[in-house]
């Protein structure tokens, strides 16, 4: 059976700088499966690789079987894989719902398709509805990642790619952003989650990547991955750990 | 008083000429952060064929379609084909230096200015043009104590046509949202669909149209083109549009505008000779104490 995105033996070069090395990754339909490493491992990377946005070295990425090298990225969103990218990226100058429009740039002739996606979208972040016609600019950290979260959805992707979802947010917006990263995930939309907050990242995931470097260091199902000695030290706290049950859950790595 | 409205009146036509040619110079600047030096000598190019086809094609035209039918062909032939070649442009002189940065763009665009004003001068000699003086019926309305011309009156509804519909593009359709988008981030707008080459094919045929449908609009108001009025013109609409925050499309009409009226008022009251003067003036304020223009944007980002 062929997997709904498949990267097989990905390897990325900056200029001479190979950042990502023979990386292979598979996401099912259904699944939430994340990526672990820390800053400089290349898990941006392997996001921006699938989406289009820094040409392959070597390796290849299949969607639903059909292959997505040197395919641009404003095809690639086409296809059903949509990013929501690091930092947010959202378009200060423009209001929240002219983001979103942007989001359903590809169906932007489907008004009603359209107009679902944005009911969605707002049922999934209340907030976004109240501020439809402020600058993108003007919301709070917060907003602004379940902005670039709501357009990345407007596309109605099969596969949403999440980069650092929860970067630079408070404890409790963090926890209700992953809340609804598992929502998204229960309506049907399979996610590849790219973290540095391992806990939580592998609290919602089914599977999970560990990247070091550039190489795929451990890969497995989540359980597995949280039991690993090597994984505990490296991402999960290490020590600070071993005197506290597991999963701790307001930690915060 | 009726001097300072009529000024202002007369600002806002000649302020409506560097308003729709800096729109040319924002858009650009806009989506591909280059000055596009050349955009004055698409002005100047769309001057020329507009009087060839007004004073070659007249006898024909105004024949078959009227007096109005000409000057209507004599716009849409020149903004025709003044957006090819803008997109000839940008395949030649540009496109093949993006990837080696910013200043040999700019290089490019100045080589690609000389190339222009030379082949105008060429093909049409390097004499002042003459553009006919009887098209439009000299026609002069006097609006209380205010004179206008009917040329003048057209020259301002046909600028504030096109920079209406321009702004309504722009600002209220997704289109628009996706020009304003790239603008800002074209790796992020790419990751919206959004295919940055036609944006690029629109920014590059819509402003030299709109440059060379002013130049047809210059020539019939001071009656004379020349092959180095590019330059000036080019000049002036890059001082509007870094006036109003280049890049921003709203703020190069209103730069465009403004720099007019100064320009206008400044001829009058204190000296007809030095209004180039104020222009250049107005400009080096504006990067002194406002290097965004009046309508950019500040560039600070929540991380």
């Amino acid at each position: 059976m062929t997997s709904l995105l498949s990267i097989e033996r990905l390897s990325i070069f900056y200029g001479g700088i190979q950042v990502l090395h023979d990386v292979s990754i598979h996401l099912e339909q259904g699944e939430i499966v994340s990526v672990l490493g820390a800053n400089g491992a290349g898990k941006s990377t392997l996001l921006q690789a699938v989406s289009g946005l820094v040409p392959i070295g070597s390796g290849s990425v299949f969607f639903r079987g059909e292959k997505l090298n040197s395919i641009p990225p404003y095809e690639i969103v086409r296809k059903g894989i949509s990013l929501s990218p690091e930092g947010r990226r959202v378009f200060p100058t423009l209001t929240v719902e002219e983001n979103l429009n942007l989001g359903a740039y590809t169906r932007k002739r489907m008004k009603d398709e359209v107009r679902e996606a944005k009911d969605r979208v707002f049922s999934l972040f209340p907030i976004l509805s109240e501020r439809r016609r402020q600058l993108s600019g003007t919301l709070s950290g917060g907003e602004q990642q379940m902005l670039a979260i709501g357009r990345a959805l407007m596309s109605s992707p099969k596969v949403l790619l999440l980069d650092e979802p929860s970067l630079g947010l408070a404890p409790i917006l963090v926890k209700q952003i992953f809340d609804i990263i598992s929502e998204i995930n229960s309506q049907g939309t399979s996610i590849l989650l790219v973290e540095q907050n391992a806990h939580k990242a592998l609290n919602i995931a089914s599977r999970g990547y560990v990247l070091e470097n550039g190489h795929l260091a451990a890969s497995g199902p989540t359980a597995s991955l949280r039991s690993d000695k090597k994984i505990q030290e490296a991402y999960l706290g290490g020590a600070a750990l071993k005197k506290r049950p597991f999963p701790a859950k307001t930690g915060q790595s | 008083m009726h001097v300072i409205l009529e000024q202002i009146i007369n600002g806002l036509t000649i302020g409506s000429f560097y308003a729709l040619i800096a729109l040319g110079y924002s858009m650009v600047y806009g989506v591909l952060k280059l000055i596009n030096f050349a955009h004055g000598d698409f002005f100047t190019l769309g001057s020329y064929l507009g009087y060839t086809v007004l004073v070659f094609g007249a006898a024909f035209m105004t024949a078959h379609f009227g007096l109005w039918g000409a000057l209507i062909a004599a716009l849409v032939f020149a903004g025709v084909s003044l957006a090819i070649v803008g997109l000839i442009v940008e395949r030649v002189a540009y496109r093949p230096v993006y990837p080696a940065g910013r200043l040999p763009a700019v290089v490019s665009a100045l080589g690609a200015s000389i190339f222009l004003q030379n082949t105008i001068m060429v093909g049409w000699g390097p004499r002042f043009q003459a553009y006919p003086a009887t098209l439009i019926p000299n026609v002069h309305i006097q609006l209380g104590s205010i004179h206008l011309t009917l040329l003048q009156i057209m020259i301002l509804l046909l600028s504030f046509a096109l920079m209406g519909t321009l702004y309504y593009i722009v600002q209220k359709t997704t289109f628009g949202a996706a020009i304003r988008a790239t603008a800002h981030d074209r790796k992020t707008a790419s990751l919206m669909g959004i295919n940055i080459n036609k944006v690029i094919l629109f920014v590059f045929t819509l402003g030299p149209a709109l440059g060379a449908v002013t130049g047809i609009m210059v020539g019939m108001y001071y009656r004379q083109i020349s092959f180095t009025m590019g330059w000036n013109y080019g000049l002036k609409a890059f001082t509007a549009s870094v006036l109003g925050g280049i890049g921003n499309i709203p703020g190069a009409m209103l730069g465009g505008l403004i720099l007019g009226v100064l320009e206008m008022l400044g001829a009058a009251y204190i000296s007809a000779a030095w209004k180039d003067v104020f222009v250049f003036i107005i400009l080096i304020l504006v990067l002194i104490f406002r290097p965004t223009g009046i309508l950019g944007e500040k560039t600070a980002e929540k991380v």
